[in-house]
């Protein structure tokens, strides 16, 4: 199978995945007792000029498939429909706040990845007191959620030393990095332990296979035996957690946007879910499982190129 | 055998055999099950008694733990919350075990198209994340600890169910399925009766590092208000109520729930990890 075909089939599964997905996330409306009108409205007065707009917009004196396909044709040209709490376009208020929640994963992303690929492959490589350290020390880490790191991380950082607001997203590019770095540490957290431990033991089964021994009693130097013939090995297993490390990402983004106040998708979702404001939670859901797919086939796509010895389509075996 | 306990990443390096790391985590879970079932008779407040006078004040013989920003005991509040806290993990790793377990079992057991059809499922459920999941589903339900609990027992059964697929899978291919069958036993009783109890340890295993992982999901969720009614005492929501504490120079109401929340998935862990390590180096 060449790699194009390959490529296409992958995407070809993905969108059909997605769209699937996005069948449940407007059916999950339907699960509401009551008619849907008075789920959308849940509570809040009923003028007729916003029962005629949620019925134009939901297409509710149609028959349920029509509604769907008419959604969702909203949906591929980035039409979300209108937040009923903030009586604006749910687009709008996205592309408000998705660059900041943006910024603030790939932040996070990048301390994970230089962290936890250097405590990893330190822990294997030194062994003795360093590994059992690591491994302490990441057992607490992949115990503490999101939320725990943020508080405390606020508690110490911003309250007590005060070197760090304590919420919001700042204004300008420089006060932006300087609000969002307790929360991208924060959301790294669990991560960091997670990816450490993915690297080290892909470091260790790589550091004891055959082409190291020989590598070594080739007399090649050991810093280029670890980054040539071991890290490059373990890369196609440690690339695999990649899907699980920003769907990760995306997830607990909620949990830490809310607690650092940070005006971003994952605390508009909170807000819109709390105030019942449905067309806001459904775009952000539907995003949300957008990208994860988006970056699972990325993963995909470069796990052959990582890691040669791959037939295409199967995954490692720690994925 | 083929099949291989699906851990996350991340965990498969824990070595705990034999270390006193395992005796402790394994005291600390008794330790919390047992607060969580005798609770009621151990408080020494009502959780729900706001006294405004004495908020936030510091540990005293009447308040061991302190009180927090209403001026309630820590100390009882974090007592009846290991109900809350451990109940809603519970539920989730029985419902979707169980359910996990059957819906596995008929997968390898039938194959074709039900086994297509299953695995395809599952590719879906794997496409949310479980958190997400809840909230799509809280927000339709509104208030409640059914939704959320429901949301994560769908979001963790496929780990359940892939395992369960690929063990029955294996155990059907052994030469004592195939003589039951010509003895005439019928494909439930022979599931029900002799396969299961032969892949009981690995799948129990599983669901008890899902344990910690639930208790991890559902605390976050009720940090965000969604889900446990608010009155009830609870971990994950008395991180929330403490914080505003926290952001006024009193940390203590907020870090006894985060010290208990990451022990208690620590001890889950370990204990869970440990058990799967046995359960592996027995198969082999």
């Amino acid at each position: 199978m060449s790699f194009v075909v390959f490529a296409v089939r992958r995407t070809a599964e993905m969108a059909a995945t997605l769209f699937a997905a996005s069948f449940v996330v407007f059916g999950a409306m339907y699960l509401a007792p009551g008619s849907p009108a008075s789920f959308l409205l849940s509570g809040r007065s009923a003028s007729p000029e916003a029962l005629a707009a949620i019925n134009s917009q939901y297409h509710l004196d149609d028959p349920f498939a029509v509604r769907y396909f008419a959604w969702l044709g909203n949906v591929l040209q980035g039409d979300f429909g209108r937040s009923i709490t903030y009586r604006t376009d749910v687009s709008r208020l996205l592309a408000d706040r998705l660059p900041t929640t943006l910024l603030l994963i790939a932040m996070s992303l990048t301390v994970v990845v230089l962290v936890g690929l250097f405590l990893g492959g330190l822990a294997a490589v030194r062994g003795g007191a360093t590994d059992s350290a690591v491994l302490v020390a990441t057992t607490f880490a992949v115990a503490t959620p999101s939320f725990v790191a943020a508080v405390l991380l606020q508690g110490l950082f911003a309250v007590r030393l005060g070197w760090f607001p304590s919420g919001g997203s700042g204004d300008g590019p420089v006060d932006m990095l300087r609000h969002l770095t307790l929360p991208a540490v924060a959301l790294a957290l669990y991560l960091i332990g997670m990816l450490t431990r993915v690297t080290r033991s892909a470091m260790l089964e790589a550091l004891d296979s055959e082409h190291v021994t020989v590598a070594r009693s080739r007399g090649v130097p050991e810093r280029q035996v670890i980054r040539r013939h071991a890290f490059r090995n373990s890369l196609g297993t440690i690339l695999t957690t990649g899907g699980l490390v920003v769907s990760t990402l995306l997830v607990c983004t909620i949990l830490v946007e809310t607690a650092f106040s940070v005006g971003g998708i994952g605390q508009l979702l909170e807000l819109s879910t709390t105030t019942k404001d449905f067309p806001t939670v459904q775009a952000i859901a539907l995003i949300v499982v957008a990208l994860f797919m988006a970056v699972n086939l990325v993963v995909d796509l470069l796990l052959p190129l990582a890691d040669p010895r791959l037939t295409l389509g199967t995954r490692g075996a720690a994925a | 055998m083929t099949a291989v306990l699906t851990r996350r990443p991340g965990l498969s390096g824990i070595r705990a055999a034999g270390s006193p790391l395992h005796l402790i985590c394994l005291a600390l879970v008794v330790l919390v099950v047992t607060a969580a079932v005798l609770a009621p008779w151990l408080v020494p407040h009502d959780p729900n008694v706001v006294d405004l006078g004495s908020a936030l004040a510091g540990t005293s013989a009447d308040h061991p733990l302190g009180v927090d920003a209403a001026g309630r005991d820590t100390l009882s509040r974090l007592l009846l919350g290991a109900r809350t806290s451990l109940l809603g993990p519970l539920e989730v790793v029985a419902f979707s075990t169980l359910a996990g377990v059957a819906v596995g079992t008929a997968a390898a057991w039938r194959g074709g198209r039900l086994d297509s059809l299953l695995s395809r499922s599952t590719e879906l459920v794997f496409a949310f994340p479980g958190m997400l999941l809840a909230i799509l589903i809280i927000s339709v339900y509104g208030e409640g600890l059914l939704a959320p609990v429901i949301a994560l027992a769908i979001a963790y059964l496929p780990y359940v169910s892939r395992l369960t697929r690929s063990l029955v899978l294996a155990e059907r291919a052994r030469p004592y399925v195939s003589a039951y069958r010509v003895q005439g036993h019928s494909a439930l009783q022979i599931c029900l009766r002799h396969v299961l109890p032969n892949i009981a340890p690995v799948v129990l295993a599983q669901a008890t590092i899902n344990f910690g992982y639930a208790l991890m999901d559902l605390a976050g969720l009720s940090f965000l208000g969604l889900g446990i009614p608010a009155l009830t005492p609870d971990w994950g929501r008395m991180v929330f109520d403490g914080q505003t504490a926290v952001q006024h120079g009193y940390p203590l109401s907020a870090i006894l729930p985060c010290v208990v929340i990451v022990l208690t998935v620590v001890a889950f862990n370990v204990v869970g990890e440990r058990w799967a390590d046995r359960v592996a180096r027995r198969d082999r």
